[in-house]
C-alpha cells in the first residue's frame, strides 16, 4: 500500500492491534459484567449463552484483559506522561468542550485529556483486577474474609461503572474529533489534522516548520 | 420448590411484584437451645428428608460432625465449651439458615428467581435459576449458603418448604426427641418462646431470651438462649446481625443511579454533538498545510 505524502504515521500496526484487542475484550467484559450489575441488564446474558455462562466467562475475559491492557500500559505509559503543558491544557478544557480551541496550549502526540483518560483507565483497571479476584467465588473468594469480599464487590461495581462512563466519553470524543478514528484504524492521519489537533507533535514530525 | 408460587413476597433480581395474591400465615421454627441434648437426630432427619448425603469426613476429636455446613449438610450442631458465671457450660446450637425477614442473600442475588421469600417467611433457593456467582454468600449475615463444587449451585436449609406447603412440619422438628425444636405460626412460636423464657428466668437464667434479631427484620428460625446477652458464645451467633452498609451500598440505590449516570453521559455526548457540532480541521489550517506542502 502506498502511503499518501499528505499523511503522518500515528500508531504502529502493533499499537492498533493491541488497542482493538483491549476494546473487544472491554466490550465482552462490560456486556457480561452488566448481567450481574442490575436486573435491568439480565437479558444481556443471552449474548453469552445464559447467566451461568456469563458468570463463568466474565472473569476469564478478565484474565485476557490483564494481558491486553498490560500490553497497552507498557506501550503507552511513557507517551502518556503528563507535562506542564498538559496540565495547562486541562485547565482550559472548558473552552475545548465549547468547541473553541484557539486558546488551547499546544498539545503533543496526545493532549492532556487523552493522557488523563489513560491514567484513569489504568486506575480503574487495577481496581477491577484486584477486586475481581476477590469476588471470583469459584477460585478465590474463600481465601478472603467476608468483609473484604463485600468491600471488593462495591469497589468492582463502582470501578466498572466509572470505566464504562470513561469509555463512553472516549468513544464519543473519537467520533466528535473527525478523522481521529482513522488514526486507530489505519495508523495514519492527514497533516492538517495533526496540525489542528496536535500542533507540537505536527512540528516534531515535520521537522519544526513554523 | 415452586409449590407456593402464588405466595411470593420477595424474588431476587426482580423489580416488579411476584405472584402474591394470597397472604399465608407467617411461620417460624423455634430452636430451644436449652432443651437440646446435641443428639443430631435433626441432622439425620434433614439428610433423610432432603435426600442429601455428605462425603464422609475426618474425625477432628470433637463432636461437631461435619465440621461445617456444606451443600449436603444444611444443618449442623455446633458445640462450644464456655466459662460463664455458672461455671463451665456446654452450649449446643443447631446452625442453619435463619430465614431472615429481610434476607441478605436474596438482596445480593443477581439472578431473577434464584432466591424467593414466600409470604409465610421461608427463604428458598431455586437452584435451577442459580448462576453460581456466590453473591448470596457475600450477602448473608449468618454465613449460611454453600456453593457446590459438583454443580456450582448454592444450597441451604429450605425450612422444608415442600413439607410446610403440604401442611407438615419440617423434618428436624418432627424428629427432635426432646421437643427442643418447635414449629408453628410465628405468633404462636413467639408466645411459646416467652413461656420458655419465663421458665428459664425462674430457674436462674437471668439473661435468658429470644434470638429474633431485628436488624434483619426478625427471623423465621428463632432461638431460645440461656445467655441471650452474649449470643457469640454459641459458636459465633452474631450479636446484632444486619445486611450491613457495604451490601446496602452494593445493592442499593447507587446501582440505578449509576445506570442513570451512564445514560446521562451517552445522551449528554449526543447533545454536545448536536449543539456544538463536530471538531473538524479548520479551513485556515487546511490552507496553511496545503501551502507548506507546495513550498
Ligand atoms: C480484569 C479483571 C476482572 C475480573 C477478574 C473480574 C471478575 C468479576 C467477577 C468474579 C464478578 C462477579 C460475577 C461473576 O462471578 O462473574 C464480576 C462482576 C462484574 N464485573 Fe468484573 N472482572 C474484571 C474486570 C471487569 C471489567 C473490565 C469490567 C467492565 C467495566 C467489569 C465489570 C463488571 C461488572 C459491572 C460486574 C457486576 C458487579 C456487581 O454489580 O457486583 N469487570 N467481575
Ligand atoms: S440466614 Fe443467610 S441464607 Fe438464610 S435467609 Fe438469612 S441471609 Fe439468606
Ligand atoms: S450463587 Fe445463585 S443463589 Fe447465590 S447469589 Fe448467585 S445466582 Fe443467586
Amino acid at each position: 500500500m502506498k502511503t499518501n505524502p499528505d499523511t503522518l504515521p500515528r500508531y504502529t500496526a502493533a499499537e492498533r492491534v493491541n488497542h482493538w484487542l483491549v476494546a473487544f475484550t472491554f466490550f465482552l467484559m462490560t456486556l457480561s459484567g452488566l448481567v450481574f450489575f442490575q436486573p435491568l441488564y439480565v437479558p444481556l446474558n443471552q449474548l453469552f449463552g445464559g447467566g451461568v455462562w456469563a458468570r463463568i466467562l466474565h472473569p476469564f475475559f478478565g484474565v485476557a484483559m490483564i494481558v491486553f491492557f498490560g500490553g497497552m500500559y507498557v506501550r503507552f505509559r511513557q507517551l502518556c506522561a503528563m507535562t506542564l503543558t498538559d496540565r495547562e491544557w486541562l485547565t482550559h478544557v472548558r473552552d475545548m468542550v465549547n468547541g473553541d480551541d484557539r486558546n488551547m496550549p499546544e498539545s503533543g502526540k496526545l493532549n492532556g485529556g487523552q493522557k488523563l483518560l489513560f491514567w484513569l483507565l489504568v486506575a480503574c483497571m487495577v481496581l477491577l483486577v484486584l477486586s475481581g479476584i476477590v469476588i471470583w467465588r469459584a477460585y478465590f473468594s474463600f481465601l478472603f474474609p467476608v468483609g473484604l469480599v463485600r468491600f471488593a464487590a462495591v469497589v468492582h461495581a463502582a470501578a466498572g461503572a466509572v470505566m464504562m462512563a470513561l469509555i463512553i466519553g472516549h468513544i464519543y470524543l473519537a467520533i466528535w474529533t473527525r478523522e481521529s478514528m482513522g488514526a486507530m484504524l489505519y495508523g495514519r492521519v492527514r497533516k492538517a489534522w495533526a496540525k489542528q489537533h496536535h500542533p507540537a507533535w505536527f512540528r516534531e514530525m515535520t521537522g519544526g516548520s513554523k | 420448590m415452586a409449590l407456593q408460587s402464588l405466595d411470593i413476597t420477595r424474588c431476587s433480581a426482580t423489580t416488579t411484584p411476584s405472584p402474591s395474591q394470597r397472604q399465608t400465615q407467617e411461620v417460624a421454627k423455634l430452636i430451644d437451645v436449652t432443651k437440646c441434648i446435641g443428639c443430631k437426630a435433626c441432622q439425620v432427619a434433614c439428610m433423610e428428608w432432603n435426600d442429601t448425603r455428605d462425603a464422609i469426613g475426618t474425625n477432628h476429636g470433637v463432636l461437631d460432625n461435619p465440621m461445617d455446613l456444606t451443600e449436603a449438610s444444611w444443618t449442623v450442631m455446633r458445640y462450644s465449651e464456655v466459662e460463664t458465671d455458672r461455671g463451665l457450660e456446654w452450649l449446643i446450637r443447631k446452625d442453619g439458615c435463619m430465614h431472615c425477614g429481610n434476607p441478605g442473600c436474596l438482596k445480593a442475588c443477581p439472578a431473577p428467581g434464584a432466591i424467593v421469600q414466600y409470604s409465610n417467611g421461608i427463604v428458598d433457593f431455586h437452584e435451577e435459576n442459580c448462576i453460581g456467582c456466590g453473591y448470596c454468600i457475600t450477602g448473608c449475615p449468618f454465613n449460611i449458603p454453600r456453593l457446590s463444587k459438583k454443580d456450582s449451585k448454592v444450597y441451604k436449609c429450605t425450612l422444608c418448604s415442600d413439607r410446610v406447603a403440604a401442611g407438615l412440619e419440617p423434618a428436624c422438628v418432627k424428629t427432635c426427641p426432646t421437643g427442643a425444636i418447635v414449629f408453628g405460626t410465628k405468633e404462636a412460636i413467639l408466645h411459646h418462646a416467652e413461656g420458655r423464657i419465663a421458665d428459664l428466668k425462674e430457674r436462674g437464667y437471668a439473661n435468658a431470651g429470644i434470638y429474633n434479631p431485628q436488624g434483619v427484620d426478625g427471623t423465621h428460625v428463632i432461638y431460645v438462649l440461656h445467655h441471650a446477652d452474649k449470643p457469640e458464645m454459641y459458636s459465633g451467633l452474631p450479636d446484632n446481625p444486619s445486611i450491613g452498609p457495604m451490601v446496602e451500598l452494593w445493592k442499593g440505590a447507587a446501582k440505578p443511579l449509576a445506570s442513570l449516570g451512564l445514560a446521562a453521559v451517552g445522551v449528554g455526548a449526543f447533545f454536545h454533538y448536536v449543539t456544538k457540532g463536530p471538531n473538524e480541521v479548520s479551513e485556515e489550517i487546511e490552507k496553511e498545510v496545503e501551502d507548506e506542502n507546495k513550498s
